[in-house]
């Protein structure tokens, strides 16, 4: 079901960036509506609505999606922030 | 409740006297547990003194709570590693304070935005984005006590005792969803 390529190529910019080498996964769960995740996924990382709604559909389809990376520290809040707001997120080192 | 619509820079909806009841009443419960949950934090002098707080270090037995407060790894179910189980610890004895402060933060702006009498409401989009946060884990509390999964039907057979409530998860579905549309139209 997953197609790893698209999940790297999501991460390829942030990645570059720096020394990054944490990343925050979005898993599926039967309640959380999807417009409200792509909102979620606008306003917590300034995504445009086109990216946001494709990690949404990756997350709904692939039953997961990297939605950010950076520093452990940066993960960490970024899954907090996620958790607040009801997604349920992990971080990973891959 | 006939939806939310945008109109001069405020969000606006009305609700009925029951509805408010029924929202008011779940957002007051799950409130009461997340606070319930702040309570088992360690109290230590230090953490007085400093402000910082340490929550607990163990995921909830509760599974209502325990979908509120998720673990930062995803463990291993049959063979976590020890390095996988002390990082989760850790992390969430870190971060748990500021997300269950968030949590409790969003259901009181419902608290004090929603009158008990119903009636119209008139939201700030930071306002609305907290309703949309506490409608969320009101949401997440009900469908996980309910057991909702990927292809839950509209109506579940009459000898099912979850029947009567799933109305009400629908039902908040609808205003959450309402309210996305109004603040991404």
């Amino acid at each position: 079901m997953t197609t790893p390529v698209e999940a790297e190529e999501t991460l390829g910019a942030d990645a570059a960036a720096g020394d990054s080498p944490w990343q925050t996964i979005v898993w599926n769960d039967p309640v959380n509506l999807m417009s409200y995740v792509t909102y979620v996924f606008q306003k917590l990382f300034g995504y445009s609505r086109d990216h946001a709604t494709k990690l949404m559909l990756d997350v709904h389809h692939k039953g997961k999606a990297a939605v950010s990376s950076g520093t452990k520290e940066k993960v960490e809040g970024d899954v907090a922030k996620l958790h607040a707001a009801g997604l349920w997120a992990t971080m990973e080192q891959p | 409740m006939k939806g939310w619509r945008r109109k001069g820079g405020k969000v606006l909806a009305g609700f009925e006297q029951q509805e408010a009841a029924v929202l008011r009443g779940l957002v007051s419960q799950v409130d009461d547990m997340l606070r319930a949950r702040a309570q088992e934090a360690p109290q230590d002098e230090l953490a007085e003194l400093t402000g910082i707080k340490t929550g607990p270090s163990e995921s909830p037995n509760d599974p209502v709570l325990s979908r509120l407060l998720p673990d930062f790894h995803k463990l291993d179910p049959d063979n976590p590693t020890t390095e996988d189980l002390d990082s989760v610890a850790a992390l969430r004895s870190l971060h748990e304070p500021e997300v269950l402060d968030a949590k409790v933060g969003v259901a009181a702006v419902v608290m004090d935005t929603l009158p008990p009498e119903g009636g119209d409401i008139r939201l700030t989009y930071e306002q609305a984005d907290a309703w949309l946060a506490a409608l969320n884990d009101v949401r997440l509390a009900l469908g996980t006590a309910l057991d909702v999964t990927d292809d839950m039907p509209d109506e579940l057979p009459e000898d099912d005792p979850r029947a009567p409530h799933l109305g009400v998860y629908h039902w908040l579905t609808w205003v959450q969803e309402s309210l996305v549309q109004a603040l991404t139209e």
